[in-house]
């Protein structure tokens, strides 16, 4: 019995061992050097159209809602070429399997979805074509400035741009009137507006903002904030910049002041508090409508768009998300891939894009007055790609996102989450995050300053 | 002619053990492919350091090694582990013990339901369970909403920082009483009859019965179960990162070494360092297993 017992003792240290080897392995997927592709293809402009009377098949992973319909209209139109449309995950989840595969060496589609703010993540280690072997680089005039500058990563030409977010104020007007707080057009109105809703009820919130990378990068980019800078291998980082400051210096209010909600956003308690008016207003990007017709149905009729609000009453606003379409250098068919690309963003993929929901970034459509005025029953029947539109023209230039900003996104929370945990001022938190940056850039090869 | 029986008697050796071989070569291939291969493998990338971008791979010997050991992330994320081990763990394992000794007592009412009940919990498959339990955890409109609510406080918050610990104790602790309970359970089966008719001829009670009978067939059982518990705490991963969503401020993404290694690598693309810090904390659990099994095993001696 004693014996047995300690052979089956043994035994269970062996199954220690065997967990263990499960961590180690969970760490060892993922290590090939080669991050490049293999394929070196000559492009040319001819060579698009030339891949399309060929035919051929390509794979595209994308989790946007228009895909579908997009590949569909596709393989009519060309009904030679093959689109296999794969969702590969939500944002993280898909970043993740593409940067495997790339890593890996095989696997990743010919063409993928990519987000203006992780573009450069994949652009400059050399995993992207660059579209301007292929003559994209004419379609210049096709699009917002804001976008056609999103999809450059250095001096190449990774994608198309797809959508876009210039960003608006969406409000709860039966709030609003209920409390008689009038539309701010300044973040100081906003905040004594913040100030006036919380105090007749503290249950409601202006806003809410629980920390996301996303929301604060746009917040300093509305701000005139330039914090990050890439030059070849060189990266500058500098979250104390003025334009950081000027947002810090409304949003500290609100965050120290309990003001704004902290329910993490794309919860379910999120759509909820956006439904009953626990939320009563947030500034976030054109592609918002969209959501809240599909998730949060209880604010029907309710809701309404206003221009974001300024720092000095002048018409001034950021991006936030958007995306657009790269081919990858895995892709055995490049040419094919390119094509499928240009058909996408820039030919007849625009439409089912536009059907679906979508926020173009194409200028035509944002000047196409049945677009344009289109009123929306969400929206109480306000014609609020008017608003949209409009705010398409005032995002301010300049802005960059880091080489690194998927991951700068993740460790967000480690960091400047802080700062919104224990309701104190942001720029600890910021420091920390410009810190913890800084070095994981040095780490990874650039010469990071900050 | 000496040599030659020298000789065959070799040969015949050698036969039977290219037999052995045979017999054990499937399983060893196996087990080398999954089991050596990979740990290997994340020996070697420990010892190497790649920049994602610029720079390529070079050979570091132990620098990886060397900044785990001074890294306060992994120091802080092995602490938690460790208090949450010696705190939930115990009690994890005191309720399962009082759940089987109470479904052997014979004295209990229903039993077997009580058993699947009990039980039933680690049938959910896990990632289910936490989001159940993130909707109950809520402090907006979840079930501690409600209670603070009814109370008129706003003192239950289970999923702040403070209380995010014992939160996660709990759900696990949910989850896994059933199952050590099962293994206790079947390790009472296992007594003989007669040992208690002698313990009653002897005049034991119940009470005697469990300290002289009982607990002594157990110890075994228990340092099993402590010593999965002990790897479960250390391995702490689903939880956490399924709670994250619901808490991103709190739960960080080095909130327990495992969350640490996955994000390095999924996250930051160090799948160098990642290695290292897996491969520390499996021999520190390996370590530590070993420790519980002397002691246990010494005891039942």
């Amino acid at each position: 019995m004693k014996t047995s017992h300690r052979r089956s003792v043994r035994r269970l240290v062996l199954a220690t061992a065997a967990v263990t080897a499960a961590t180690v392995l969970l760490a060892a997927c993922g290590g090939s050097d080669d991050s490049g592709g293999s394929a070196q293809p000559q492009g040319s402009p001819d060579a698009v159209n030339a891949a399309l009377e060929k035919g051929g098949t390509i794979t595209y992973w994308s989790w946007t809602p228009s895909a579908e319909a997009q590949v569909a209209a596709f393989q009519k139109e060309y009904p030679n070429v093959k689109v296999n449309l794969v969702n590969a995950g939500t944002g993280n989840d898909h970043y993740t399997k593409l940067q495997n595969a790339i890593k890996a060496g095989s696997g990743a589609p010919d063409v993928a979805q990519i987000e203006y703010q992780a573009l450069p993540q994949f652009a400059l280690p050399g995993s992207l074509v660059d579209l301007r072997e292929y003559g994209f680089n004419t379609y210049e005039s096709a699009y917002t400035a804001s976008t056609w500058t999103a999809v450059h990563a250095g001096d190449g030409l990774y994608g198309l741009p797809q959508d876009s977010g210039p960003m608006a104020l969406f409000y709860n007007k039966e709030v609003f009137d209920k409390y008689g707080i009038t539309v701010p057009k300044t973040w100081d109105e906003y905040v004594a507006a913040g100030k006036k809703l919380h105090a007749a009820d503290p249950k409601k919130y202006i806003t809410n903002d629980s920390g996301d990378a996303g929301f604060t990068t746009s917040m300093i980019w509305q701000a005139g904030g330039k914090p990050f800078s890439t030059d070849g291998k060189n990266v500058s980082i500098n979250l104390q910049d003025d334009g950081t400051k000027k947002w810090t210096g409304v949003w500290d209010q609100l965050v120290t002041g309990g003001l704004v909600g902290n329910i993490p956003g794309w919860t379910d308690e999120w759509f909820k508090a956006l439904g009953d008016g626990t939320i009563a207003s947030l500034p976030t990007g054109a592609w918002m409508p969209g959501v809240m017709e599909a998730s949060v149905k209880a604010g029907a009729g309710k809701w309404r768009v206003a221009p974001m609000p300024t720092y000095d009453g002048q018409p001034a606003t950021a991006e936030n998300g958007g995306s657009t379409q790269s081919v990858l250098k895995q892709s055995a068919n490049p040419a094919l891939a390119a094509a499928f690309v240009k058909w996408l963003n820039h030919d007849g993929g625009v439409k089912p894009f536009l059907a679906s929901g979508g926020f173009p970034s194409t200028t035509a459509d944002l000047k196409d007055a049945t677009f344009v005025d289109k009123p929306s029953a969400y929206f109480g029947g306000q014609q609020i790609n008017q608003v949209l539109t409009g705010s398409a023209d005032s995002v301010v230039k300049g802005w960059s996102y880091l080489p690194f900003q998927l991951y700068a996104n993740t460790i967000f929370g480690d960091t400047v989450g802080k700062s919104y945990q224990a309701k104190s001022e942001l720029n600890t938190g910021l420091k920390a995050w410009q810190d913890a940056l800084v070095t994981y850039g040095n780490q990874q090869g650039f010469q990071t300053n900050g | 002619m000496a040599e030659s029986v020298v000789l065959r008697r070799r040969r015949a050796g050698f036969h039977r053990d290219s037999k052995g071989w045979i017999f054990v070569g499937p399983f060893l291939a196996v087990f080398a492919l999954t089991f050596l291969a990979p740990i290997g493998y994340a020996i070697y990338l420990s010892l190497f350091r790649e920049q994602a971008f610029f720079g390529g791979t070079v050979f570091v010997g132990l620098d990886n090694y060397l900044d785990v050991i001074q890294d306060s992330k992994f120091w802080e994320a092995f602490g938690r582990v460790l208090l949450f081990l010696v705190v939930q763990v115990p009690i994890m394992l005191v309720l399962a013990l009082l759940a089987a000794l109470a479904i052997d007592s014979a004295r209990l009412h229903g039993a077997n339901f009580f058993r699947i009940v009990i039980f039933l919990p680690y049938a959910v498959p896990g990632v289910v369970a936490v989001l159940m339990w993130g909707y109950i955890y809520g402090n907006n409109f979840g079930l501690a909403a409600d209670l603070n609510d009814l109370l008129g406080s706003t003192s239950i918050v289970p999923l702040s920082a403070r209380w995010m610990l014992p939160s996660i104790a709990n759900i696990v602790t949910w989850e896994f009483v059933g199952y050590n309970m099962l293994i206790f359970y079947s390790a009472l089966r296992t007594v003989p009859e007669e040992l208690y008719e002698a313990a009653a001829i002897d005049g034991a009670g119940t009470i005697r019965t469990i300290r002289a009978v009982k607990l002594p067939a157990l110890r075994g059982a228990i340092v099993i179960a402590t010593i999965f518990s002990i790897i479960g705490s250390f391995q702490l991963f689903n939880e956490p990162n399924i709670l994250r969503t619901l808490a991103p401020n709190v739960i960080t993404t080095y909130f327990t070494p495992n969350m640490y290694a996955y994000n390095l690598s999924f996250a930051g693309q160090q799948f160098n360092y990642s290695a290292t810090v897996a491969i520390v904390m499996g021999v520190i659990t390996a370590v530590i297993a070993y420790v519980v099994q002397l002691r246990g095993s010494r005891e039942a001696m």
